[in-house]
């Protein structure tokens, strides 16, 4: 007999007790079915960047497993390794054995929460974004107002020049944050838009929380673009926010709140399909059943709000663009949303919609398919990571030689609006449905 | 680990390439395989300088020490037997030349094999060996193992892409061997390395052919009832003299796990599929292509289906290619054997796996490369059954018995590593492998890089030696 058989009969005599206790544990049947064949390694992008094991999805799922049979404690390493995971989601595309990698990860992060005591700063911070802000739309208008008191007041630009932002160790992340806008979309809530022309559907739209005070406009678009191909556009008032961000830190109890307000809002009315614009929205929103154990009346909800889900391109390619478009001539490079595209399977439907624009030359970028550094909050707590992978990212973007870049998600938009003027290569990042309002706009 | 070996370790590579923390060292006791073995640190090289001084090191503190790439081999050959160093080539990934117009690139050993073909893909050039783990694993394993894949066939395996090395001796000494050319004067020491599975040599630099995409590809997918139908129709193919690029069996039990995956569109109640691919000038690629599809219905296929296009065919390997990981739907772990057959004794073959599987109550699936007679049957079982899994190793014995009864090999492709070594007096005298251990010794004297593998401990003739349980073996169900 070798060592290692003798290890392993250790290991099975002594039977350690799990690391994990509590609710949302990485469940067994979950975690069986990675065989670690290692086909995702080279898919993800933190193993790509440091070629560790510790930071692969087959290295992290081992860890799950390891903490789960007592081998490996909860602790700084474990965290460490989890934290820095992107929850991109790239290893579930490239894995044939049908790991959930995202649900792991996510209850994974669920027992840090509950079974690891992070330093007090961040858990002070952690708390009120998902706990105290997020779930409630007045408290992120007021933050939003003085934010945007900061961006346009000159506070911004003498904060900026003054270095001062460099020496509190803040330039890269003030960089991130998002622009706000004058007016914001809290008002529309609980309008409807009618079609126009021939009704063709009646759908809701969801607005999410920053995006109503940062992407107002995006908004806009999608409500033009929607109502001009024939849909009745309602957008219910009481909606908040998704809770994918909560969901993805291991905030689970925050997700499942806002996740019961919206199933209440959204379920009230009968809808063709519940649109978002945003990808990373649109996973969390369709995997509400994830939240609520199977079998609960809670569940069943999800399971009926998770079948009328549909990301905005996902149903303008199904539902097939109506509306009269302008030419215009320009080439563009599509980046992919990891949630529309690993997490909703969504590949083809945002570039059918660009290639429909008369004019528009698609030049596909190399990676496409790998994260930007956005991934979230990822670019606020993981910055150093965030900007590597975003360096990696505009260096592809540039050699497409494309002017515009589009994505399908609003963080991905922040994070290469931020690229393209970090590494000056000139280029406008816009989503696909802001592209499709442009050339709407023209020929109306 | 002596704790003076990591600081000078950490003095030469750096604190970021040293890794010797018990929850770092868990994650590299496995591979792709169903082998366990935890090394006491694990060094990230960035150059053949650092990797000659950490052998240097590891001889001076007599510490056995072996390579590893991605990790996705299926022999144990990058599991640490003996504990001691995993020399990790991760960061070693740069492809250092590409030399079009010579079809040659250089590239480090932790280049991955696709991200190789991509790379000279505007070219028109691709490197040949295609082992289904392509999109993770590295050159440097590739040769290492002497990889083969679907295209063997008609490409050859590894060793025959391969013109040129810079390899790390046991000694700590830096050679080159070969060059960009396809023959060298002296011996073939290219041909001696390719294969030897991390034994002779660390690898650090390789010279690689890169092969001419064809002018035509088809792929065809051919659909039986019966697995004895589907085996004929090789044979037959065989007997033809008809030489397909690739000539790739799954069978039904497979399928069923693949197309859940894939959605290519596999007949999810056929007993088994070929899939077959031709290549060449169009009008050889027709005639062939009309060759096969007549064989094939002579041996009652129900279907003989050519992919319409690059998206059909693409989802049709990657099928294929994942097959292996698509079972991990349906169960827990396999343990995947890697024999050879003569093509001409396939249909017995199977109807003995078959035999096998029901004396021992096991599920097995088979998917292989029936045009060179390289099987891999899977195993299927659940790693917290303990008597299942004794009785997996008892099939999985018979089985390899059978391949060396009927004139085969241990591997195609996997490798003996640590895992099918106590197998090898079934096929080699002991003057055979004496011969064998005399090259070894002739370079790696001590047994210092990656012991345990390749050659018999001497555990007696023809003894299976038990592969470890999984560590998820310990969760109770």
């Amino acid at each position: 007999m070798t060592e290692t058989t003798a290890n392993t009969n250790q290991i099975a005599a002594t039977a350690p007790a799990s690391g994990f206790s509590g609710a949302d544990i990485p469940a067994y049947e979950d975690y069986a079915h990675c065989v670690h064949c290692g086909l995702c390694l080279n898919q993800c992008p933190t193993y790509k960047l440091w070629g560790l094991e510790a930071d692969s999805p087959r290295g992290r799922i081992r860890q799950i497993i390891l903490v789960d049979q007592g081998r490996l404690p909860l602790g700084d390493s474990f965290v460490q390794h989890i934290d820095q995971c992107l929850d991109c989601r790239a290893c579930e595309s490239a894995c044939p054995s049908g790991v959930q990698y995202g649900k792991l990860v996510e209850s994974a992060r669920a027992q840090i929460e509950q079974n690891y005591r992070r330093p007090l700063f961040s858990r002070l911070a952690r708390d009120f974004v998902f706990r105290r802000l997020l779930p409630y739309p007045h408290r992120i208008a007021i933050l939003a107002r003085v934010l945007y008191l900061y961006q346009r007041s000159g506070l911004q630009s003498l904060a900026r020049a003054s270095g001062i932002l460099g020496l509190l160790g803040l330039a890269d992340r003030e960089r991130l944050l998002p622009p706000i806008d004058r007016k914001f979309f809290f008002s529309s809530l609980g309008r409807t838009y009618p079609a126009i022309g021939q009704r063709r559907a009646r759908v809701a739209l969801f607005a999410g929380c920053v995006a109503q005070v940062s992407f107002s406009k995006l908004h806009e678009a999608t409500i033009r673009v929607l109502t001009a191909n024939g849909c009745e556009v309602v957008v219910p008032a009481g909606q908040t926010c998704c809770g994918a961000l909560a969901a993805h830190a291991g905030a689970r109890d925050a997700a499942r709140g806002v996740a019961r307000t919206n199933l209440d809002v959204f379920l009230k009315d009968d809808f063709d399909a519940i649109i978002t614009n945003a990808a990373g929205c649109g996973s969390t929103l369709k995997e509400y059943g994830h939240l609520f154990p199977a079998g609960t009346a809670e569940h069943s909800k999800a399971s009926a709000f998770q079948k009328k889900m549909r990301d905005a391109t996902e149903f303008l390619a199904d539902l097939g663009m109506t509306a009269p478009l302008a030419e215009l001539p320009l080439r563009v490079t599509y980046q992919d949303s990891c949630h529309l595209l690993h997490g909703q399977k969504i590949r083809e439907a945002p570039r059918k919609l660009l290639r429909a624009i008369p004019g528009v030359e698609l030049v596909e970028m190399n990676m496409a398919d790998y994260c930007c550094g956005s991934a979230g909050s990822y670019n606020v707590t993981e910055t150093e990571t965030s900007l590597a992978l975003l360096a990696e990212k505009m260096k592809h973007a540039r050699a497409t030689g494309a002017p515009v870049i589009v994505t399908a998600n609003p963080g991905c938009l922040l994070q290469m609006r931020a690229g393209a003027q970090i590494h000056s290569t000139g280029q406008e990042v816009v989503h696909v449905v802001e592209l499709l309002d442009r050339v709407l706009a023209k020929s109306h | 680990m002596n704790p003076q070996l990591i600081r000078d370790l950490i003095a030469l590579l750096g604190p970021k390439a040293v890794l010797s923390s018990p929850e770092d060292l868990m994650l590299y006791e496995y591979d792709g395989s169903v082998e366990l073995g935890s090394p006491k640190c694990v060094v990230f090289p960035s150059s053949a300088r650092e990797v000659s001084e950490i052998v240097r090191l590891a001889n001076r503190y007599e510490v056995p020490l072996l390579g590893r790439g991605a990790g996705t081999g299926l022999s144990g050959g990058a599991i640490a037997r003996d504990g001691g160093m995993v020399v990790a080539f991760s960061r070693m990934n740069r492809i250092l030349e590409i030399d079009a117009a010579n079809m040659r690139a250089v590239v480090q050993p932790g280049v991955v094999n696709l991200d190789l073909s991509r790379a000279v893909d505007h070219l028109g050039l691709y490197f040949a060996p295609d082992p289904s783990s392509q999109k993770a694993c590295t050159i440097g394993g590739n040769v290492s193992e002497n990889s083969g894949g679907p295209h063997t066939l008609a490409y050859g395996v590894t060793t025959n892409h391969v013109t040129g090395l810079e390899l790390v001796l046991p000694d700590g000494e830096i050679v080159r061997t070969g060059g960009k050319n396809l023959e060298t004067s002296g011996y073939d020491l290219n041909g001696l390395f390719v294969g030897s599975e991390g034994t002779l040599a660390l690898v650090t630099e390789i010279t690689v052919r890169l092969t001419r995409k064809a002018e035509a590809v088809k792929t065809l997918l051919a659909v039986y009832d019966t697995i004895d139908d589907t085996t004929e129709s090789v044979f037959e193919i065989t007997v033809r003299a008809i030489t397909p690029a690739a000539c790739e069996m799954l069978d039904g039990f497979t399928l069923r796990a693949v197309e859940d995956y894939v959605h290519a569109g596999f007949p999810k109640d056929c007993a088994a599929v070929l899939l077959i691919e031709v290549e060449g000038l169009s009008e050889a690629v027709e005639a062939q292509a009309a060759a096969i599809t007549e064989v094939c219905k002579l041996h009652r296929a129900r279907e003989v289906r050519v992919a319409r296009d690059d998206r059909e065919r693409a989802l049709l390997w990657k099928g294929r290619k994942e097959a292996f990981g698509a079972l991990g739907r349906i169960s827990p772990m396999y343990y995947v054997q890697d024999g050879v057959i003569p093509r001409t004794r396939l249909p017995e073959t199977l109807r003995r796996i078959a035999e096998i599987a029901a004396k021992y109550e096991l599920q097995i699936g088979n998917i292989f490369h029936a045009g060179d007679g390289n099987l891999h049957p899977l195993i299927l079982f659940d790693e917290r059954d303990r008597a299942q899994f004794d009785r997996v190793v008892a099939a999985g014995g018979e089985i390899m018995r059978h391949c060396v009864d009927v004139g085969g090999a241990l591997t195609g492709e996997h490798g003996i590593g640590m895992e099918k070594n106590e197998l090898m007096s079934l096929i080699f005298s002991p003057e055979d492998l004496a011969l064998m251990a005399r090259v070894r010794a002739a370079f790696n004297p001590e047994g210092r890089l990656n012991p345990g593998k390749v050659l018999p401990l001497g555990k007696g003739c023809g003894e299976i030696r038990i592969p470890h349980i999984p560590a998820s073996a310990a969760t109770p169900a």
